[in-house]
């Protein structure tokens, strides 16, 4: 016997219910009747269907009589024997070895695309420097702006406070040596060599690696990079040249000028030490050399380029949905932030045995 | 307090500044199926948006079963959207979701019914759109129209009283489109669910629509409303007797 409104709030407490009142009946025929039924939406009907649904022999049938017409109707758009399979959900194998084996197979394609990458977007750059007029330079200056000037602001603040941690921290074990005019030089050579140049390329990666893999991450969920292939445009030379040319361009400037906020906190410190400014520069440019100035902006070219360029492979591997470009956008970062340390270690070692 | 369950009053909208509609006034009756019709970018989907509060108008008083959403704020302003389903006109359905879980999300939320019940209500709204077997697809796995009736069937989840769908049946066959337009009136007849629909199919609109609202760009306003035969035969506007003549069966 069923009554009243059949919406969710009315089934959602009978449910349960009905399920039990037909298992313990479960050799005997029931019969519901619906007579009483005023209302019947969407979740009243699935509460039918699913009493209709259970698994009985042919003697115990459920039947339901009595149901209002225009609520009949709507009931008979469904075909019960539809809804008995259970959804069955795709098997995935979830063992520990399946898993190390997917791992080291997509690690291997990975490394695999990333050498065709570069190859490809090498070629894309020859072909820039072979006919710079070719070149989308509004869209890298666009990009350079975002990537460079916009950045200004946190490259600041995080390389003054760099500079002024380092300063006390060193100033503080110097005093006791009376050398405190020697942190100048170890602020000087730190920063303009190894922690201006990784600190502008972990703010790049962070910032704009991760803005390039969104960006075109989403261009390829909205199928814009399908129509520009369809038009004959090279995605590589037409989205990725332009911005690693940009970050190429950018990375040393902001490199440049880490190194002049650093060393200007560290003076501030200084100053506090009673070391002078003039004492403190002084210093600093006797033994900073312009070797120790180059290899740095060297160093950040090639974190430029690295980062660019990953950024753009990781949104142009973008798989389909809104989910996939964060994950584009997370492969990037993380991607970057391997590669910065991969090739700081290796100029590392050859700046080395080069004796730079 | 009249019976009309949506009330739009001097509806002016558009965007900075610049408006597309004029003092836009019309009603729409429980049970009725309500359609808006207009060229594209005359600012159907925008005037869909005021309705729906997602936008805010530039002047007028929008009411939904007698309660005004331009004025609603937070929780009030949610009560009221609680009472209709929206189909949006580009799907919008939830990306990192399968189909079932797009329908069951809703559910969860709102109703107190447990997870197999949910499952099986998900699984007759995706039936009810001809998407019984595709349950377990990700949106992205689906083709545009598949996504356009999961996005219907989404906006059913919870049985509002209204529905709200933006060009339901563009980019999909002749075939489904008409299954649609039965559904539609399925729903409308037996249980009194109120249409609003933004549509340009003739054909359609002259099987599902009770009343109709034409929109032209030019004139920033309604420039015909009536039943679609009456506009058909009666209208005072050659333009609109022409339009509804096209093909008209
Ligand atoms: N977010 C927005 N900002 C500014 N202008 C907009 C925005 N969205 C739409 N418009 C403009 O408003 C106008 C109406 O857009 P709307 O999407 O409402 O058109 P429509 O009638 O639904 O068209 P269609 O039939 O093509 O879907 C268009 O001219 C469009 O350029
Ligand atoms: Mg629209």
């Amino acid at each position: 016997m069923l009554g009243g409104r059949l919406d969710a709030a009315g089934v959602a407490p009978l449910w349960p219910e009905a399920r039990a009142a037909l298992a313990a009946q479960s050799g005997r025929a029931v019969v519901v009747d619906a007579a009483g039924v005023e209302y019947c939406d969407g979740a009243g009907l699935a509460f039918l269907v699913d009493l209709l649904r259970q698994e009985r022999p042919a003697e115990a049938a459920v039947r339901i009589v009595g149901l209002a017409e225009r609520f009949d109707r709507l009931l008979a758009q469904f075909d019960v024997e539809q809804f008995r399979q259970p959804l069955v959900r795709p098997v995935v194998d979830d063992s520990l070895l399946h898993r190390i084996g997917l791992a080291s197979l997509e690690l291997a394609a990975d490394l695999k695309t990333q050498v065709a990458f570069i190859g490809e977007a090498g070629r894309a750059l020859a072909a820039a420097a072979r006919s710079p007029g070719r070149v989308r330079w509004g869209d890298a200056l666009a990009i350079a702006e975002e990537a460079g000037v916009n950045a200004l602001p946190i490259v600041t603040l995080v390389a003054f406070i760099l500079g002024v941690i380092l300063a006390y921290q060193s100033a503080v074990a110097m005093r006791q040596f009376g050398a405190e005019v020697y942190v100048a030089d170890l602020i000087g050579i730190s920063m303009v060599r190894e922690l201006a140049p990784l600190m502008t390329a972990i703010l790049l990666a962070g910032r704009s690696g991760a803005a390039f893999a969104a960006e075109i991450g989403t261009m390829r969920v909205n199928e814009e990079i399908d129509a520009l292939s369809t038009f004959g445009f090279d995605p590589v030379r037409f989205l990725v040249v332009t911005r690693v040319l940009a970050a190429l361009a950018v990375t040393p400037l902001l490199a440049v000028y880490a190194d002049v906020v650093s060393i200007a906190g560290g003076a501030l410190v200084l100053l506090s030490f009673q070391v002078p400014l003039a004492t403190y520069f002084n210093e600093v440019f006797t033994l900073v050399g312009m070797s120790d100035l180059f290899t740095g902006l060297f160093k950040c070219g090639v974190f430029g380029v690295v980062i660019a360029g990953i950024g753009c492979l990781r949104g142009l591997q973008t798989g389909s949905g809104a989910a996939a470009v964060g994950i584009s956008t997370t492969r990037a970062v993380v991607s970057a932030l391997v590669l910065i340390v991969v090739v700081d270690g290796s100029f590392a070692i050859v700046f080395y045995h080069l004796g730079l | 307090m009249s019976s009309d369950l949506i009330r739009v009053e001097n509806l002016t909208v558009g965007f900075g500044g610049k408006s597309l509609m004029k003092d836009v006034g019309f009603t729409v009756a429980a049970g009725e199926v309500f359609v808006i019709l207009g060229g594209s970018g005359c600012g159907k989907s925008t005037l869909l948006k005021n309705m729906i509060g997602l936008y805010r108008p530039m002047a007028g008083r929008i009411f939904i079963a007698g309660e005004d959403i331009v004025q609603a704020t937070g929780d009030g302003k949610r009560a009221i959207q609680r009472k209709f389903g929206v189909a949006y006109q580009a799907g919008a359905l939830f990306g990192s979701m399968n189909l079932i879980d797009n329908i069951g999300l809703p559910l969860e939320e709102y109703t107190g019914l447990d997870a197999a019940a949910r499952e099986l209500t998900a699984r007759m709204k995706l039936s009810l759109v001809g998407l019984a077997g595709f349950e377990q697809r990700m949106p992205a796995e689906l083709s545009g129209g598949m996504q356009k009736r999961a996005a219907i069937a989404r906006a059913m989840a919870l049985d509002p009283a209204i529905l709200f769908l933006d060009e339901p049946s563009a980019g999909l066959d002749p075939i489904t489109s008409a299954g649609l337009d039965e559904l539609i009136l399925r729903l409308a007849r037996n249980l009194g669910i109120t249409f609003v629909v933004v549509s340009h199919e003739l054909q359609s609109i002259f099987t599902i629509a009770d009343r109709v609202i034409m929109l032209d760009k030019r004139q920033q306003g309604i420039v015909a409303a009536g039943t679609p035969a009456d506009l058909r035969d009666n209208s005072p506007n050659p333009w609109v007797r022409q339009f509804f003549n096209r093909e008209a069966p």
